[in-house]
């Protein structure tokens, strides 16, 4: 017991605030990634051939766009992108200065995912719309969107958990965070305790998320 | 009501262009229940989806209610659409959502009005029969719920056509039946046109008044039920009854009987399914009739039987006996061994 309360009144502000700092970093860029991916998602699955907003070229280039992205390391990305962040918030530090690079990774990795989710969705029902005369945009919110909701649920759990990930080479600019304390104290000044409570807290958060998101899924899925 | 003229399509596909139309052509009148039948890669998914445009045609003009749909605009075709419902062989019913948002959702997306909403999922659930299933999801009914939920959902738009694409052809026997009993209160009821196609024979005969028989993208036999059914003309359409019937001699058989006689297919159609034809035959001449295979089977508007006999006797007394039940408004054909005609009618 003396043992935990020592360690805590040491550490416990630090670790506090660092798990604000990663909350906020995955909250904020999760938000703005969703908003810019699920649109993504849904313009690479109607723009796909054979589909009502067919467009070779649109598809084409969101698909190598996408692909170029995904294809660079968060911890290049994070550094290659650095004009381009200092252009959009004014900063390459702190939770903003990452927010940006955290965003550029995530957004086309959710759009890749919106996309197998929409794509699940059985083309019959879309079809049995379009047979009673609804709307393409109504066909999207109301049939894709809402019949793809446990896949793009599960989906989502898996960004959110790749983008808390992301968020640990965050310290490197200054944002701090879970795995920025966990590399700073635990690895540079060998306070191995520390270490293993940040692993331990990570653990505890990716599980739960994890089971949320099945919970979550589950419940939307009727089948 | 359904006016489908020299109507073509062409897919473009790797290995050459597919013609899955070829200048069809069929009237569907005001209150009927028509079908098309034929084996699968007929065409005639591609025709009934080119009713309400899911396929657009390449040539040809499809007109409903005197309407040309193919040469509407987007908005119009929307609106064009509301009025001819559709049901599916995969039922297509949204998996995340109740009966009554399957049936709700849609006429919310058309502009319905909240209340009238409610009013109506309530009627079209009663008449389907499925007004205490209204909470349920689709996962927890049967394939016969499931397609009559989307049926509800077709008539709460209340149209004025109902396409069918193989709506029963995913349900059991006892299922389709009752299906097609709720198609024909459909029909009788509410007045709606109904186009069906299907490649059960059993469906064109329990409820449908016209058929055409589709082979290759071309109708290759088309007019009232009772017509095709009794002297069909083309080998797929006589392929399609004889599914029905079933009548099968081995060739040897058919060798050995007409040693002594002739094998003749007798089709009975209306009255003269309920008198006793054979009977009176083996009284006036010198044949005795021999039932090799038979059946009565009830057509939409009457009952239709066909019988395979061989008459044993004279050749002149056969002739006599067929001319009378020629007189009699019996159809006689005679049989043909199975290397000509598959299946014996």
């Amino acid at each position: 017991m003396e043992i935990i309360n020592g360690f805590l009144d040491e550490w416990g502000e630090y670790i506090w605030e660092a798990i604000i700092q990663t909350f906020q970093m995955v909250s904020i860029s999760l938000i703005i990634s969703i908003v810019i991916g699920l649109p993504l998602g849904v313009l690479l699955v109607l723009t796909r051939p054979g589909k009502s907003l067919e467009n070779k070229y649109l598809f084409g280039f969101l698909n190598v766009v996408i692909n170029i992205i995904r294809s660079i390391p968060f911890i290049i990305l994070l550094f290659f992108i650095l004009p381009f962040t200092k252009l959009i918030v004014g900063t390459t530090i702190g939770v903003l200065g990452v927010i940006v690079p955290l965003v550029v990774f995530t957004a086309p990795y959710i759009a890749r995912l919106m996309e197998n989710s929409l794509l699940e969705v059985d083309r019959g029902v879309l079809e049995a719309y379009e047979a009673m005369g609804i709307k393409t945009k109504d066909i999207i919110w109301n049939v894709m969107v809402r019949e793809a909701r446990p896949s793009i649920v599960l989906g989502l759990t898996i960004a959110t958990i790749g983008l808390i990930g992301a968020t640990a080479m965050a310290g490197l600019v200054g944002a701090g965070g879970l795995g920025d304390l966990a590399y700073r104290f635990g690895h540079l000044r060998y306070e191995p305790t520390v270490m293993y409570v940040t692993v331990g807290i990570l653990i505890i958060l990716v599980q739960g998320l994890q089971s949320i998101g099945n919970v979550v899924a589950a419940r939307l899925k009727k089948d | 009501m359904i006016k489908i003229s020299n109507l073509s399509k062409t897919f473009q596909a790797k290995k050459g262009t597919i013609e899955a139309l070829r200048d069809v052509s069929l009237e569907v009148k005001k209150g009927e229940i028509f079908g098309v039948i034929g084996y699968s890669g007929a065409g005639k998914s591609t025709l009934i989806r080119s009713v309400n445009l899911l396929e657009k045609p390449t040539s040809g003009t499809v007109s409903i209610d005197g309407t040309d749909i193919t040469s509407l605009s987007k908005g119009e075709l929307l609106k064009a659409r509301r009025k001819i419902g559709m049901i599916f062989q995969g039922f297509n019913l949204l998996k995340t959502a109740t009966v009554y948002d399957n049936i709700a959702i849609p006429l919310k997306l058309t502009g319905v009005p909240k209340e009238e909403i409610d009013e109506r999922v309530n009627r079209y659930l009663n008449i389907v029969g499925l007004a205490d299933k209204v909470d349920a999801y689709p996962a927890q009914l049967s394939g016969g719920q499931k397609q009559r939920v989307a049926i509800a959902r077709a008539l709460a738009h209340e149209p004025e056509v109902l396409l069918s694409d193989e709506a029963t052809s995913a349900l059991d026997p006892d299922t389709t039946d009752a299906i097609l009993d709720l198609l024909l209160k459909i029909n009788q009821e509410l007045g709606i046109t109904i186009l069906l196609i299907t490649h059960e024979m059993h469906v064109i005969q329990r409820i449908c008044d016209g058929v055409a028989v589709m082979e290759n993208g071309e109708i290759v036999e088309q007019g009232t039920t009772l017509d095709v059914f009794t002297s069909p003309k083309h080998l797929t359409t006589q392929k399609f009854v004889n599914s029905i019937f079933n009548h099968q001699l081995s060739n040897d058989l058919i060798d050995t009987l007409r040693n002594t006689g002739e094998i003749i297919s007798l089709k009975f159609i209306d009255h003269s399914s309920q008198e006793p034809a054979l009977a009176v035959v083996a009284k006036k001449f010198d044949v005795y009739p021999n039932i090799l295979s038979g059946n009565i089977t009830q057509l939409k508007s009457q009952p239709f039987g066909s019988l395979l006999v061989h008459f044993k006797g004279e050749e002149n007394e056969v002739q006599k006996a067929i001319h009378y039940l020629q007189n009699q408004g019996i159809q006689t054909d005679e049989v043909i061994k199975h290397g000509n005609n598959k299946r014996i009618s």
